[in-house]
């Protein structure tokens, strides 16, 4: 037997070996890494406190309450005929982010949002009875001027997205779970 | 400065202005190391990679840990059962501290039974008995973040050692306490410096491998190296070699880490602090016991923490009191039953650590503690005087190619 198959041989298991050790290190690497990392993603008892319940059976008409839901606040307003109306009938043609207020509440006398501005993160105003409530009578964003309509959309300012509607649902006519 | 030539055109232009490529080629690639050291010489890279682990599990734990004494058992407990991967990152530091400690000590026979301290190599030994006395403040104040009955309980009678020194002794507990008692101010203060002092380690280490690379290694037959016959370079024999080790010693850890994680822990550290009651039975890890055993072998509050202390401190003047000029115990027979000697006694005291401070083991307590100070102090000393050591190879080459034992070595020497 000539010696180069036999060398060409030695190569390819070499290279086997190489490769195959480096292999194992990446993921020996990779494995040792990713707990480091995912450590800083949200731990069980923080999910655990992922959904909230609220009693809206003492909320009238025209008010509204502020809750906390994964440590932002979230707007629940009982609105009022007229504001049901309003939010309705609007004209979707000059709005940035076009959503029928159907498709945003399932209860229609009651919306509820994520009350974290779609700009930058503030929380509008609004939800007062005194406060200020932009030129479109829902909230307004004071950091840098965020007009909100009675369906928490962007009428005017520099939010780019309408307020986010959170996943709920009610678990009886005045009982609802967030989250 | 360096013959190093790079190919690559960026990594050209970075090292004419900073020799960062430079540096580290001659440093871990070129580096040239004794040809015939023995798997011993793996555990200054080990403890440098558990130095690293520590750190980085380190950071990791404190972005999940609360330094308040109504919050700071509850945050542990909390990265155990909540956070993502959280035992398994707190089970490595905790494990890490007490493998760490192994391969240090490893480390520190290691250069005892070759004699690595000798000139000219009297810093780089000072420089690790200081990073030893490093670990051993940080493991300490580490151990006291969970805020269990142990952590507690050995916080205070570690401070209260300090109550020993005569007149001033009750401020300076009192300042190290930042009250009246081992409280929230004690917390928070040892949690910062438990942070820090991990960093200074990083710093002592540096210099410490500034002094290694200075000579270079050791070897085990400790004769100097005599030219480029008798090192190859670093990179890849002791890369390579070093990665084995570190496999042998991954396959241990993670053995410990998933199967034993509470085997060098103490149960009673799973019951949160009450400064109201002290538990029966209070010992320290595992890595201080030999010391606690010499803390309570003497009779006198200040004689005992003397002692302790005078023990590490007594590595520091190693370097002067071995006044033989032979390195390696191969070539010192006596020195070398007395290295065996000195490892069982060591093992002893920690024995003896973890018993009761009464009866038979106070007695063997004190019988050890001499023998140790004896090992150093009279022992180092007189031994040159009376040892007659064997003949030294003339260079490392020689040994390693007439055969394996140095005492062939010789035979070949004479024949010639």
């Amino acid at each position: 037997m000539s010696k180069k198959p036999n060398k060409k041989n030695d190569e390819s298991k070499r290279d086997f070996l190489l490769v195959s050790t480096y292999a194992m290190a990446g993921i020996g690497a990779a494995s040792f890494v990713w707990p480091l990392i995912d450590q800083m993603n949200p731990a069980a008892d923080t999910l655990a406190l992922a959904s909230t319940e609220i009693d809206l059976s003492s909320l009238e008409e025209g008010q509204a309450i502020t809750v906390k839901w994964r440590g932002k606040p979230v707007f629940v307003r009982h609105r009022t005929p007229g504001e049901i109306k309003d939010a309705r009938e609007a004209s979707m043609d000059d709005m940035r982010d076009p959503e029928k207020d159907s498709d945003r509440v399932s209860n229609e006398k009651y919306i509820v949002l994520v009350g974290v501005c779609t700009h930058l993160g503030c929380v509008p105003l609004g939800q007062k009875s005194g406060d200020v409530k932009g030129q479109y009578g829902g909230w307004f964003c004071p950091c840098h001027g965020s007009h909100y309509d009675h369906s928490g959309r962007i009428r005017k300012g520099p939010a780019p997205t309408n307020l986010a509607v959170p996943s709920y649902e009610f678990l009886s006519d005045t009982l609802i779970k967030i989250g | 400065m360096s013959k190093a030539k790079f190919k690559n055109p960026v990594v050209k232009w970075i090292d004419h202005r900073l020799p960062i490529f430079s540096f580290m080629d001659h440093e871990l690639n070129h580096y040239p190391t004794p040809k015939n050291l023995n798997y011993f010489w793996n555990f200054g890279s080990l403890a440098g990679i558990a130095l690293v682990t520590m750190i980085i599990t380190g950071i990791v734990l404190s972005m999940n840990y609360t330094a308040h004494v109504d919050y700071a058992f509850d945050s542990v407990e909390r990265i155990m059962r909540d956070v993502n991967h959280g035992w398994l990152i707190r089970y490595i530091h905790m494990n890490g501290a007490s493998f760490f400690f192994i391969v240090v000590y490893i480390h520190i026979f290691r250069g005892l039974y070759y004699g690595s301290y000798k000139a000219p190599r009297e810093l780089l030994w000072i420089l690790g008995v200081l990073i030893l006395l490093l670990m051993m403040a940080t493991a300490f104040m580490g151990y006291v973040l969970p805020w269990g009955q142990m952590s507690f309980w050995g916080a205070t009678v570690i401070t209260n050692l300090f109550s020993a020194i005569p007149l001033v002794g009750e401020s300076i507990v009192t300042w190290l306490w930042g009250g009246f008692s081992v409280d929230n101010s004690t917390l928070n203060r040892f949690f910062s410096l438990h942070f820090v002092l991990p960093f200074v380690i990083v710093g002592v280490v540096i210099l410490h491998l500034v002094a290694l690379h200075r000579f270079g290694s050791n070897n085990p037959i400790g004769i100097d190296v005599k030219g480029t016959q008798d090192t190859l370079p670093f990179n890849p024999y002791y890369t390579i070699k070093d990665l084995f080790g570190l496999g042998v010693f991954l396959t241990i850890f993670a053995a410990a880490v998933f199967f034993f994680p509470n085997f060098m822990g103490h149960p009673d550290n799973y019951i949160e602090a009450n400064p109201m009651v002290t538990p029966a039975h209070i010992v320290p890890e595992w890595y201080f016991l030999p010391f606690y055993a010499i803390l309570r072998a003497i009779p006198d509050k200040l004689g005992g923490v003397l002692f302790m202390f005078g023990s590490i401190a007594v590595l520091f003047v190693i370097p002067w009191l071995d006044r033989s000029s032979v390195r390696s115990s191969q070539f010192r027979p006596i020195f070398k039953i007395f290295f065996w000697i000195l490892l069982a006694d060591c093992v002893l005291l920690g024995y003896l650590g973890a018993m009761p401070a009464e009866g038979i083991y106070v007695i063997l307590s004190r019988i050890a503690t001499a023998y140790y100070f004896f090992h150093f102090l009279i022992l180092f000393p007189l031994l040159p005087y009376i040892e007659k050591t064997k003949p030294l190879p003339i260079s490392i080459s020689e040994p390693v190619l007439s055969g394996s034992s140095p005492a062939s070595a010789f035979a070949f020497r004479e024949k010639k």
